[in-house]
């Protein structure tokens, strides 16, 4: 028996289109179909109920649950945007020699090597009440007494965020940055353009695509996470990810279900947008 | 547009600064090298105690196998490169640690090297645009220099959308169009296929006779250097071999490596002397009064109007005449025939050992 080849394609995908049949899109639809069910404290009924999604837009209470989450995402992504462009510059068009590079590139990677939870939980000894920080700044009698905003604050959350998501924003932007041949920069210096306008109208365009790239790693991680926002505020500060969470501890599943299929159309809608800047699959392939 | 509006500027002639003019009008030499060497680390030098003087408004090549130290020349001549020791002078002005816009040259990338975000215009614009000139008048200047380089009808397309000879019609217009004292050139041909090459190696001729400065063009065709150069300077081994007129150094090179680089002269052994003699003057045969050595016919090449043979002499070394068809056909030697092959003593040009 010979098989068109149009029926050999599909029983070529066919593994891979049931495994993501199966683990995505079924969930998924079942996740928006309970999204507009009637629950109590213990179970969900099979009755429409549209009150999880009016609460997901209209309740104050909900609205600054996203407020929060996207306030984060903004202050990341400046900080990790302006840390991320600028020791990538470092790297590629002050270092010289590759292996130095090499060292540096790697003296950013290997701290990543340990897991999320430790390196989440060793701020405690440097920003905690007793912390090192703190120590410091008590000793130099800068301080009376120790500064509480450091730990379990909104201000360690960034600090943990910033620490994590710097490094993919500096490798995928030296990536691009990479590419930009020394001939490029040499024509632009010949032409008279000083070193910050080769910057702005050289290397910022032509760095893009990297700079793309590394804000859907930094927008999606910050907007998916939870555990960061839980270990450094110590429960004291809410984002719409963790109230996912709460809601799901307590059986909520209709109004968990609601803020997720409105997170995951916010985090596509963004992700969207931003691959109008970069080509991912000729930056894969180049 | 005139080009006489896109000569480089002069001075101007305010009064009580004359002397200023008359430094720039009067330099005879548009670039000098004085006991320049380049050295990478500890490591032999790339470029080592070399002394040049290019004549104005001069074609000038720099021809060399690759790794004789020519690009590391042309880039300190650029600016790109830091000289190890010696002086760098442009119209007369020392510029050895200058920044390169404040030479006066410009430089012409092997790989065009132009902006692939932006447009040809801007890219022919964007020097005065790093200067601060207003857009529209940025643009209607870049227009006239793509017209130069006939490029106007091409101006809003990005530079991936344009062949390799268009590419570097750009990328001419955008080192032009800084006005520069002298424009560098590397290896600007090498990329293009051969039909394109011999165009755009006459395109470049025009432009630099009608603009007046002087190229400097680095190569390493001997076709290339002989078809556009005023001047040669034939380099090997981070020195300087030869450096003259084209004529000259085709008809007198100084040693055996010019004679065999540039081509069209067999070296070999007369009296006990290196000589050299050009192939055209040489032939098959012998009659009395010439001199001769023998050898096997190893390769004929039929070229139309004339024919290239190449023989193998017992000591291994390979010569060549150029025979016109005619000649050729009379004789009609065939491959592994011993032949011999001769010229007149006076052709002989007497070699300084290397």
């Amino acid at each position: 028996m010979k098989l068109s080849p149009k029926a050999v394609s599909l029983l070529q995908i066919a593994p891979m289109g049931i495994i993501f049949a199966a683990m995505v899109l079924v969930p998924l639809v079942i996740i928006f179909v309970v999204s507009f069910l009637d629950y109590d404290f213990a179970q969900v009924f099979p009755e429409i109920y549209l009150g999880s999604w009016k609460d997901v837009f209209t309740s104050q209470l909900t609205l600054n649950l996203y407020e929060t989450t996207f306030k984060f995402v903004a202050i990341v992504w400046v900080v990790t945007f302006t840390l991320g462009f600028s020791i990538a510059y470092f790297l590629v068009f002050h270092v010289r020699s590759m292996q130095v590079r090499l060292m540096l590139l790697a003296a950013i990677a290997i701290p990543f090597w340990t897991s999320g939870p430790i390196r989440a939980v060793a701020w405690v000894p440097l920003l905690g009440r007793e912390g090192l920080v703190n120590q410091a700044l008590l000793g130099l009698g800068i301080v009376t007494e120790p500064v509480s905003w450091l730990m379990y604050s909104e201000f360690a959350i960034l600090i943990a965020y910033i620490h994590l998501l710097t490094m993919p924003m500096v490798i995928t932007i030296s990536n691009s940055m990479m590419k930009v041949p020394r001939s490029i920069i040499q024509a632009a210096q010949d032409a008279g353009a000083s070193e910050f306008q080769i910057i702005r109208e050289i290397i910022l365009p032509l760095a893009r695509p990297g700079i793309a790239i590394g804000t859907i790693f930094v927008v999606t991680a910050v907007m998916g996470d939870f555990f960061i926002v839980k270990t450094m505020s110590g429960g004291q500060v809410n984002t719409a990810t963790m109230a996912i969470v709460t809601e799901l501890n307590a059986f909520q599943y209709p109004p968990a279900a609601a803020k997720s299929v409105l997170m995951l159309a916010i985090v596509l809608g963004l992700v969207a947008i931003l691959l109008r800047f970069a080509d991912i699959r000729k930056e894969l392939t180049k | 547009m005139s080009l006489i509006q896109l000569k480089p500027q002069t001075a101007p002639a305010a009064s009580g600064k004359s002397h200023l003019k008359q430094a720039t009008q009067g330099h005879r030499f548009d670039a000098e090298l004085v006991a320049v060497t380049k050295r990478y680390g500890t490591g032999p030098a790339a470029v080592a105690d070399i002394s040049l003087r290019i004549p104005r408004g001069s074609y000038c090549c720099l021809l060399g196998p690759s790794g004789c130290g020519k690009s590391t020349t042309l880039r300190m001549l650029a600016g790109h490169e830091d000289v190890s020791e010696g002086a760098i002078l442009i119209h007369g002005e020392e510029v050895t640690h200058k920044l390169p816009v404040d030479r006066g040259t410009s430089m012409m990338f092997q790989d065009y090297a132009l902006f692939p975000h932006l447009s040809c215009l801007d890219n022919v614009a964007f020097s005065l645009k790093v200067r601060g000139v207003a857009t529209r008048e940025r643009r209607a200047q870049a227009r006239q220099y793509l017209e130069l380089v006939q490029m106007d009808h091409l101006a809003d397309r990005l530079p991936n959308q344009l062949s390799g000879g268009q590419q570097q019609r750009v990328a001419l217009a955008r080192s032009l169009i800084t006005r520069p004292k002298v424009l560098l050139l590397d290896e600007p041909l090498s990329a293009l296929d051969p039909f394109l090459r011999v165009k755009m190696r006459s395109e470049l001729k025009r432009i630099q006779k009608e603009l007046g400065i002087s190229f400097i063009h680095v190569t390493h065709s001997q076709d290339e250097a002989l078809a556009l150069s005023d001047m040669i300077v034939v380099m090997n081994d981070a020195k300087i071999m030869q450096a003259a007129p084209v004529r000259e150094v085709f008809e007198t090179p100084t040693n055996a490596f010019v004679a065999r680089f540039l081509g069209g002269q067999n070296v070999l052994n007369s009296n006990g002397r290196e000589v050299s003699v050009r192939t055209d003057r040489c032939r098959l045969g012998h009659a009395t009064g010439l001199r001769s050595v023998e050898g096997q016919i190893a390769m004929i090449e039929y070229q139309g109007n004339i024919v290239r043979i190449t023989l193998q002499t017992p000591l291994g070394d390979e010569m060549t005449v150029l025979q016109s068809d005619t000649d050729y056909f009379a004789q009609n030697p065939q491959i592994g025939d011993t032949a011999m092959m001769s010229w007149q003593a006076s052709d002989e040009h007497i070699l300084a050992p290397t």
